[in-house]
């Protein structure tokens, strides 16, 4: 029972890891760094709340939570393949951005600078080992099949053939007739909309947006792309890594001699072995970054 | 110059195309007559890439018009162009490494069944177009563990995927073995054959000489003029590309070596003994190779590029630790020095990729001139403008450099200029040893001879040289011995005498290394 309960703990806190790094993975496989994970995430939180509060319905929410993902995305696609600015640069100002706009607008809609009123979400009341209400919840559901939807738009329809040769090598792409920068504008408003569904998770299960509720886990989703070498299905480990570390830290709160703050650095430690080379090299897209060319 | 263009393939007329400043197109033209091969020759920076960008839809002209089959096709795009038949196999390879054959060839033009990528479909399409065109390849190889001969093939199979008719190869020997060139030259007579048009841009001209009907000859952005194949010689053509008369390499024969070199038994200028140098890919990139180099002798190092010349360069320059053995300047060991005291003991390196190791290309030429001797052109502490800015005139006119003006930035320069930089550095500094690796690569007629001519001076100075290049010619031309290098290790090390290109080539592929 204590196992099964690990485990439903464990899924609901890989949600919005899977969404993000699911949309982290196409991005940066179309050679976009996905550094704006996090401000995608944000955003969507907070649409999602306000589309959840006004539609008086979570589908609202879920709907205006991609709304606004996708939103920021294209803010970042605008800058950095129209305009080629530094993806870098334009990322961290998406998230600096993320910050403040969700937090005006919490004050001007909801007048409120910490959180919205409660809010119509998917969740059930919990029983036993919490595995009712995950089912009950269709964002599980769209979360757990997000990592194969992708790994299936990658490898086997033409226009995840054409990502993998734009982030590779946008030359040749272009020299057989692709329209780079149109597979780009997609792979990134894609890994905005999936993003965007990972805060949109994240406030329907709390029935509220907080301000910065996300808390990180848009950087802890990029950890997970970097850590499973841009693979989805070993990138969807990662996430389920992450998350397990995460729920032993909620789990031995109190009771351990270990601070808890050294189980939160785990996926950042991790990935720092995995980009050191330890266990096999991970490569990048040999395209990843370079927009501004 | 508005006649019929019936009768041409191809017709580009008055072709105008600037890249900021730059024009690189000035009135270009070309004509093409169909079911031939024919050269597009000129010095680099002549503007016969651009030409053929602009040909298959890559650059829009500025102005000028451009028939393909009698049709006014001014302006199109690449989209365009590969509908039409017109494919280019690029010099740097259009290639995605970490996919497939099959995948980089249908890439743009997928099969597919219910949305879905048809790989089977794929695989089987690239199959039966290797069976009729007799170029074979593995579709399912990932074109990352291609050899450079096969990468080519795929890059040839690609365009005539996409129903090519007119193909364009840009220098499409400089990376090839000498069986893979002559593979090559059969693959296009056979095209031509078949009824296909071939445009062939190279500065080759032994390469004009042996396969095309009809060359065009550019220089300076602009057409000099169309020959028959059969109607010129490679002095005529050398000729109109600089415009004045130039000793082609070979030509003049290497003056016999300077006394002092039978004597120097002594001490060799640089002694590299059982050195062993790692990279990421390889355990042994290069494999204990030791040799001797005499002062006033030029060591020339053949091979397929990718064979460890590099590492073995840069093992002695010191950009690359050597797992094992050791590198003697003058019977001093320097393996554990840095760069900058094995060029204060006397080591000068032209790098063969001048933009990424030679230059800095943002910054000016006269900075690069000075660049890694910058402590030499300082006065308490400071850069010294004055004196870098004298460096830099006497240099500029002794090198021959243009634009002449020492503000310019190196990139704003045509790679034979940039490359003159780097030689005017190395070369204009204290040294007794030299490492020249690809010293003319991307380099046009003029300057080849130019360079040609300073390592031959060196060499009469008493300067040892090293001297690594994917050119046999230039091998052949200049050096006193020849090893080819093969899978990390001299196959075979020959005094010139008994060096040509067949007995080089079997080397190279090592179909004759075992010997060694």
């Amino acid at each position: 029972m204590i196992f099964l309960a690990l485990v439903a703990q464990t899924v609901r806190i890989s949600m919005p890891y899977l969404f993000a790094s699911a949309g982290g993975v196409l991005s940066e496989r179309s050679g976009l760094i996905g550094l704006g994970l996090e401000g995608y995430m944000l955003a969507g939180a907070f649409t999602a709340a306000l589309g959840s509060y006004y539609g008086q319905n979570p589908w609202v929410g879920v709907i205006a939570g991609v709304g606004g993902g996708m939103a920021l995305a294209l803010l970042y696609a605008l800058c950095s393949i129209r305009y080629k600015a530094d993806q870098v640069v334009v990322g961290v100002a998406i998230n600096l951005l993320a910050v403040g706009a969700t937090r005006f607008f919490l004050r001007l809609v909801f007048r409120s600078s910490s959180n919205s009123p409660r809010v119509p979400g998917f969740s059930v009341v919990e029983t036993g080992t919490g595995f009712l209400a995950l089912a009950h919840n269709p964002l599980i559901w769209m979360g757990a099949l997000s990592i194969p939807a992708v790994a299936w738009l990658l490898y086997r329809t033409p226009f995840g053939l054409r990502v993998r040769a734009v982030g590779e090598h946008p030359g040749a792409a272009l020299s057989v007739g692709v329209p780079v920068p149109k597979v780009q504008w997609i792979a990134v408003a894609l890994s905005g909309a999936l993003a965007g569904l990972g805060g949109a998770y994240l406030a329907l299960d709390q029935h509220q947006f907080s301000d910065q509720m996300t808390a990180g886990r848009g950087f802890i989703a990029l950890a997970a792309v970097i850590f499973g070498r841009w693979d989805p299905v070993r990138v969807g480990f990662a996430c389920l890594l992450f998350a397990a570390a995460e729920t032993m830290e909620i789990r031995l709160q109190g009771t351990s001699q270990i601070p808890g703050q050294f189980v939160q650095m785990i996926p950042y430690l991790l990935t720092i072995v995995a980009l050191a080379g330890v266990v096999g090299r991970a490569v990048p897209p040999a395209a990843l970054g370079k927009s501004g060319d | 110059m508005t006649g019929p263009a019936a009768g041409f393939a191809v017709r580009l007329t008055g072709i105008e195309k600037s890249f900021g400043p730059v024009r690189a197109n000035r009135g270009a033209s070309l004509a093409v007559a169909p079911g031939e091969i024919h050269a597009l020759v000129g010095e680099n920076g002549a503007g016969k890439s651009t030409l053929m960008r602009v040909l298959s839809g890559m650059y829009a002209p500025d102005a000028g018009t451009m028939e393909v089959d009698g049709r006014d096709v001014t302006g199109w795009s690449t989209a365009h162009a590969i509908a039409a038949g017109v494919g280019m196999v690029h010099q740097h390879f259009m290639l995605v490494p970490p996919l497939t054959v099959a995948e980089n060839i249908v890439l743009g033009r997928e099969i597919t069944s219910h949305g879905q990528l048809d790989r089977a479909g794929a695989e089987r399409a690239v199959a039966e177009l290797c069976a009729r065109t007799g170029l074979v390849v593995a579709p399912g190889r990932r074109v990352a563990d291609l050899s450079v001969g096969e990468a080519q093939r795929v890059e040839i199979l690609k365009t005539l995927y996409r129903g090519a008719k007119l193909l364009i190869l840009d220098e499409p020997t400089a990376v090839l073995s000498p069986p893979e060139v002559d593979e090559l030259w059969r693959v296009l007579a056979r095209m031509r054959a078949g009824g296909d048009t071939i445009v062939l841009i190279t500065h080759k001209l032994d390469e004009v000489m042996e396969i095309s009907d009809a060359v065009t000859v550019m220089r300076h952005g602009e057409t000099v003029g169309r020959v028959a194949t059969r109607e010129t010689s490679p002095a005529a053509l050398a000729r109109m590309m600089v415009g004045r008369e130039v000793a082609l390499a070979g030509a003049a024969p290497l003056p016999p070596a300077p006394a002092h070199t039978a004597t120097s038994a002594d001490r060799p200028a640089l002694e590299v003994r059982e050195l062993t140098v790692a990279d990421p890919r390889k355990a042994r990139a290069v494999d204990a190779v030791s040799f001797t180099l005499a002062p006033g002798e030029i060591l020339g190092v053949a091979g397929v590029e990718g064979n460890g010349q590099t590492e073995l360069v840069e093992a002695i320059a010191g950009l690359r630790p050597a797992r094992a053995g050791a590198v003697l300047l003058d019977g001093r060991d320097v393996t554990r020095l840095t760069v900058h005291e094995r060029g204060a003991a006397g080591l000068s390196h032209i790098p063969e990729d001048r933009q990424r190791r030679g230059l800095v290309l943002d910054y000016s030429i006269a900075d690069n001139l000075v660049l890694g001797q910058q402590r030499l052109y300082t006065r308490r502490g400071a850069l010294d403008g004055a004196r870098i800015a004298d460096n830099a005139r006497r240099r500029i006119e002794q090198f021959d450099i243009r634009p002449g003006d020492p503000a310019a930035p190196a990139r704003t320069l045509s790679g034979g200029n940039q490359q003159k930089i780097v030689v005017a550095r190395e070369m204009g500094r204290d040294f007794s040893v030299l490492l020249a690796a690809q010293p003319t690569r991307g380099v046009d007629v003029g300057a080849i001879e130019f360079i040609h001519a300073q390592l031959r001076a060196a060499r009469g100075a008493g300067k040892a040289i090293l001297l690594v290049s994917a050119d046999l010619t230039e091998i052949l031309a200049l050096s006193d011995r020849i090893a080819v290098m093969y899978g990390g290790r001299f196959a075979a090390v020959l005094p010139r005498a008994m060096a040509t290109e067949e007995v080089l080539g079997a080397y190279m592929t090592g179909a004759a290394g075992q010997a060694a």
